[in-house]
């Protein structure tokens, strides 16, 4: 019976990875046909370079590209859910299982931040990642259902490991527009935009995007590695004790405040602050694939 | 030497006021919390002496040099090094130098009255002019007061601010971070922590010499344990027929503390609490019971003895000394829980609870070395000047006999180590960790603005100023228009 539940998450894990598939395909329509050559196209030299944009045409294949994104996080959601009744716990004891709900909060978080942004530009980028996520935990960090741990039965599992994943899922969403601004910023340097890239935002946008985001979600980090703290306090005896993961959640934390302050007491923006902001968010990163895969210490439940 | 710094004219004092300045610096803070961050990091790739011990002696043994130039710059103790120290402290010198004067500074600011209503309101943001009387003013004055403003009314016009909070939340997010430091530094000064391995039917009394290992806070000692006795009657680990892994340990115990007596179940997320102490149940094992003969059949060794284990389905080693032999007889020792029937890998174990135990053992005679003053592990004998006695194995009820006596393996009880500590400190960091989250919360949500109303003989003029300029105060000042016009 548990094990039905089993492949029926699997089931839905597959095809969220199939309607991600059709949504990578939309968004890549999208991109690469709204450019079209001027209606009574003229051979000489300088006007064909006079490409117009016209999402018109492409209007459909962006909202087929939203809705699969809307289609697929939700098939993910209910793979998850699966998967926990399988457990009979929260799908979070392995790192097959951080990973496919990390996807699903990074699909979250572009989702939500798409309700008051103009983001299908990055939709591109978000379907791509979420897609490779998805590929390799199925491949290589699969693990079949399994019952927690004794360290790991405790309500702070849900507390702590639902804060981390979900400021996991809106720093990378952070880190992914500073990355854009980063790109942006030198191809602006060089000259116009090229056509296809017109439609994302000005890097001023960018910008703000990435700060905002940031600051939006740093005190629910914060409160993920004070939950963590409390829970480690009855499970391991002390609430912080310099574990790897932790350790790697401090720098994290250290690194996001660095950025905060840097660009509200000391006026950083743009370049510099990108930059800062993808340290910050590869620290994030580090520790998950790092620490969970090659580290020691007490946070080994990676599964591998 | 740059020529901008005037070093050499100033006094002692104005040195001082120098440094101080530099160090309460937005720019020297944001450095050190970089610094902070970086000087983490060796830690958590270099082993650490208070999370793996062990690596460390690895380290020690199998590349010597390397290790003591690490030990040289304290890097196997990383958050406890001088240099590592050295950064938190300026930081937190510095966090305190910028907050405190900023908490008085916003403290008047609380209490002043919102400043005057600026001369040209049209050169403002969010101008807006439209007709409207006294009844307008009147209407602007409820709506500032029951969207809670602080407002000074000056002539002809309104001014009004709101949005204290976020400056009130900034500072008391840094305020409880200091809060947590003290929380922390209690903890290491008056805390302490132990750690003692209990065997099935055994008694752990809380003395000093109950434990295996103990450490105590600098400012405190031994007569800082409370008495209490706790007294093993149970353990069950259980395991995963499939994966083998672990999904339930439970311990029963009795206690016995300040002459009442009553029984506690302790599981990995749940410990005991005696006051500020707390204790955990950290791992598990199992302990063979033996009894031990001599030729004569005098019974020379009887009771638990801890193994330790090796991996995941707790194949186990340890050491069964027999001083009181004569002459003194020692089993180098592998327990495995669950037997694997393999002839050629030695002991194996495949499962993790006792299916079909099994102990096996090398018997040593001659010196065991106790008395040598030397500390010698419990799981371990030095074979150095032992002679080899025999090869053996037995199962429980079983007895193996040997020309210099014999070896009984009566039964085998699982062990729990019981992990005691105090921390006096914690509940400061806890309460620093909430206000921490609540400061961060109203510093980065909150929004500080001000909002001008005056009437002219044109009508009346609004404008708004949002300090950082944070989103929204377009669509409050529009309601506020709205509002003050009598429309809703």
């Amino acid at each position: 019976m548990l094990t039905t539940w089993a492949y029926i998450s699997n089931y839905f894990v597959y095809s969220a990875m199939a309607v991600f598939t059709i949504s990578f395909i939309a968004h890549a329509f999208e991109t690469a046909f709204a450019v079209r050559a001027p209606e009574a196209a003229d051979s000489t030299e300088g006007n064909l370079l006079l490409k117009t944009l016209d999402y018109k045409r492409t209007e459909k294949s962006a909202r087929i590209a939203t809705a699969m994104m809307i289609l697929g996080f939700i098939l993910l959601l209910a793979g998850i859910v699966a998967r926990g009744i399988s457990n009979g716990h929260v799908p979070w004891g392995n790192m097959y299982e951080f990973s496919i709900t990390g996807a699903l909060a990074f699909t979250g978080a572009y989702l939500a931040a798409l309700r008051k942004y103009d983001l299908r530009w990055l939709g591109l980028f978000v379907s791509v990642s979420v897609l490779l996520t998805l590929g390799t935990a199925i491949t290589l960090l699969y693990r079949n259902s399994a019952p927690l741990v004794p360290a790991l039965k405790s309500t702070w599992l849900v507390i702590h490991v639902l804060a981390a994943i979900i400021s996991g899922g809106v720093f990378l969403l952070a880190n992914v527009v500073a990355g854009a601004y980063l790109y942006l910023d030198r191809l602006e340097s060089r000259g116009p935009r090229p056509g296809w890239l017109q439609r994302v935002p000005s890097l001023e946008v960018l910008d703000q995007l990435s700060y905002r985001l940031v600051a939006f979600v740093f005190p629910l980090w914060t409160f993920a590695v004070i939950a963590g703290a409390i829970w480690a306090e009855s499970a391991w005896g002390r609430y912080w004790g310099w574990d790897p993961k932790e350790t790697w959640a401090f720098i994290t934390w250290v690194a996001y405040a660095a950025y905060l302050h840097a660009r509200v007491t000391v006026g950083w923006r743009g370049r510099r602050a990108a930059w800062l902001c993808i340290f910050a968010g590869s620290t994030f990163l580090f520790n998950y694939v790092y620490v969970n895969v090659w580290g020691t210490g007490k946070h080994t439940y990676s599964g591998l | 030497m740059s020529k901008e710094i005037e070093v050499p004219e100033l006094g002692f004092f104005a040195l001082i006021r120098y440094a101080w300045r530099q160090l309460t610096s937005m720019r020297t803070a944001l450095i050190l919390l970089m610094l902070m961050g970086i000087a983490a990091i060796p830690g958590s790739l270099i082993p650490q002496r208070i999370t793996n011990q062990i690596a460390v002696r690895d380290l020690f043994s199998t590349n010597p040099d390397l290790a003591k130039w690490y030990d040289r710059f304290s890097l196997f103790d990383v958050y406890g090094s001088p240099w590592f120290s050295a950064i938190y402290i300026l930081l937190f010198i510095s966090l305190i130098g910028c907050v405190l004067p900023r908490s008085v500074e916003h403290y008047k600011a609380m209490r002043a009255q919102p400043p005057i209503t600026p001369k040209n309101l049209s050169r403002l943001e969010h101008h807006h002019e439209f007709a409207g009387d006294a009844q307008s003013m009147e209407r602007a004055s409820v709506w500032f007061k029951k969207n809670r403003f602080r407002v000074r009314k000056e002539g002809n016009s309104i001014s009004a601010e709101k949005g204290f909070l976020r400056e009130t939340g900034n500072l008391l997010f840094h305020l409880s971070l200091i809060l947590i430091l003290v929380g922390v530094s209690f903890g290491s000064l008056l805390g302490m922590r132990g750690e003692a391995i209990v065997s099935v039917g055994e008694r752990f009394v809380n003395v000093a010499t109950s434990y295996d290992s103990l450490s105590f806070g600098k400012l405190t000692g031994e007569k800082s344990l409370p008495t209490f006795e706790i007294k093993l009657d149970k353990f069950v680990g259980q395991y995963d027929p499939v994966t083998n892994a672990p999904k339930d340990y439970t311990a029963w115990v009795t206690i016995k503390e300040n002459g009442s007596t009553y029984k506690k179940v302790i599981k990995v997320n749940k410990p005991l609490t005696f006051g500020d102490t707390r204790v955990y149940l950290q791992a598990n094992g199992y302990s063979p019971v033996v009894t031990v003969r001599d030729s004569q059949g005098n019974v020379a060794l009887q009771g638990p003895i801890p193994f330790l284990p090796q991996d995941g389905n707790l194949r186990s080693i340890g050491s069964i000394k027999v001083p009181d032999a004569e002459p003194q007889i020692g089993f180098v020792s592998s327990f495995v829980p669950t037997n694997a029937r393999t002839t050629d890998q030695g002991a194996v174990s495949i499962f993790p609870e006792l299916l079909d135990p099994k102990l096996l053992f090398s018997i040593w005679k001659g010196d065991l070395g106790l008395d040598s003053g030397i500390p010698q592990s419990v799981y371990r004998i030095d074979t150095s000047k032992l002679e080899k006695v025999g090869l053996g194995s037995v199962k429980p009820g079983e007895t193996f006999t040997y020309p210099e006596g014999s070896i009984t393996l009566e039964t085998v009880v699982p062990w729990i180590n019981l992990q005691i500590v105090k921390d006096p400190g914690k509940s400061y960091a806890l309460i620093g960790g909430i206000l921490a989250v609540l400061g961060l919360l109203s510093s980065l949500y909150g929004r500080r603005r001000r909002i001008w109303v005056r009437i002219t003989s044109g009508g009346v003029e609004v404008a708004g100023l949002a300090k950082n300029s944070a989103p929204g105060l377009e669509v409050e000042i529009e309601n506020f228009v709205n509002a003050i016009r009598g429309e809703k």
